[in-house]
């Protein structure tokens, strides 16, 4: 490790690095100016000091994918550290047919396996096998209602975002994990293969399933209320 | 004309635009006149969009700045 990692300036530029990164309106970091690719790249011919760099914008990520594994913060933090010390340590492994990010979440996911094996949690899992047996997750639809229009604000609200966080976490756990790397992290198909060690087949399963049973759980939270319905606003008599 | 099971059974690959074409056409032309199967879709579309930005889930406070100090602590050894 070169001495440059750890000088003051460094940790003065770690702990005020706002410097090339600019935030969307929900918090999700963007790179600014450089890719993935070249940050590597740069990082493989000795500027260590842009591996925080490189990760920021995947942090979130990583954690939320050893919580849904883990299902307890402390040790989806350690999973997480854990996840990045070996992805620095390691970085000369990632092939270059493969994104960083998927590489990452890859890490991410034997880590928080491994530490939920340690943890004996194994113990209490089902048989999360590879087949998709049609049992435990085969959703006919039950809620027809139609939903109201959904503002921003509405998803910004405390509340909301408890049912949301809610509704997600309480998907069996195969079901979740699909869902995760597919629909909220965006990883491709094959990707999300990959890090979940499972076929295509069985994520597009997994998916489907994630999706209807989310849009069941959610249903309640945003079907149209009897006054959505009427034909005149809060506030203006219709006389 | 496509039944409301095959339809529902194939609405993830749809959404994703995994289906071919003939299967897609005889799927609109369901919709067209199937309520259920349309709300159905719209609000599978919408769960989808609202957990699209993962700022809707919830990390600890002080997450990121634990992980760094961690990392620059640890990188060293």
């Amino acid at each position: 490790m070169t001495e440059t990692f750890f000088s003051a300036t460094y940790l003065q530029y770690v702990n005020s690095r706002k410097f090339d990164l600019q935030m969307t309106q929900t918090g999700t970091p963007q790179r600014a100016y450089a890719d993935d690719a070249t940050l590597i790249e740069r990082i493989r011919a000795g500027e260590t000091e842009l591996f925080l760099e490189l990760i920021q914008p995947y942090e979130r990520s990583i954690y939320l994918l050893a919580y849904s594994v883990l299902k307890n913060q402390a040790d989806a933090e350690d999973a997480a550290q854990e996840t990045v010390l070996k992805a620095f340590r390691h970085l000369d492994q990632l092939r270059s047919e493969r994104t960083f990010k998927s590489w990452l979440l890859q890490i991410a996911m034997n880590e928080a396996r491994i530490r939920r094996r340690n943890n004996h949690g194994y113990l209490y899992q089902s048989l999360d096998g590879m087949t998709e047996g049609p049992e435990d997750g085969e959703v006919a639809p039950r809620q027809f209602a139609d939903w109201r229009e959904i503002p921003s604000e509405t998803l910004d609200r405390k509340e909301v975002r408890e049912q949301l966080n809610k509704a997600l976490y309480d998907l069996p756990e195969k079901y979740r994990e699909a869902f995760l790397l597919r629909d909220v992290q965006h990883l491709s198909e094959k990707e999300a293969a990959e890090v979940l060690g499972i076929s295509l087949s069985a994520v597009k399963i997994r998916l489907h399933r994630a999706r209807m049973q989310l849009r069941e759980k959610l249903t309640p939270l945003f079907k149209k209320r009897w006054r959505d319905r009427l034909p005149f606003r809060k506030g203006e008599k219709p006389w | 004309m496509v039944s409301c099971q095959k339809v529902l059974q194939e609405l993830s690959n749809y959404i994703d635009n995994d289906v071919d074409l003939d299967l897609r056409e005889r799927i609109e032309n369901h919709l067209k006149t199937c309520h259920r199967c349309s709300v159905v879709l719209d609000t599978t579309r919408k769960t989808v969009r609202i957990y699209s930005d993962e700022g809707v889930l919830e990390v600890p406070g002080g997450y990121s700045q634990r992980l760094r100090e961690f990392f620059l602590r640890s990188a060293k050894e």
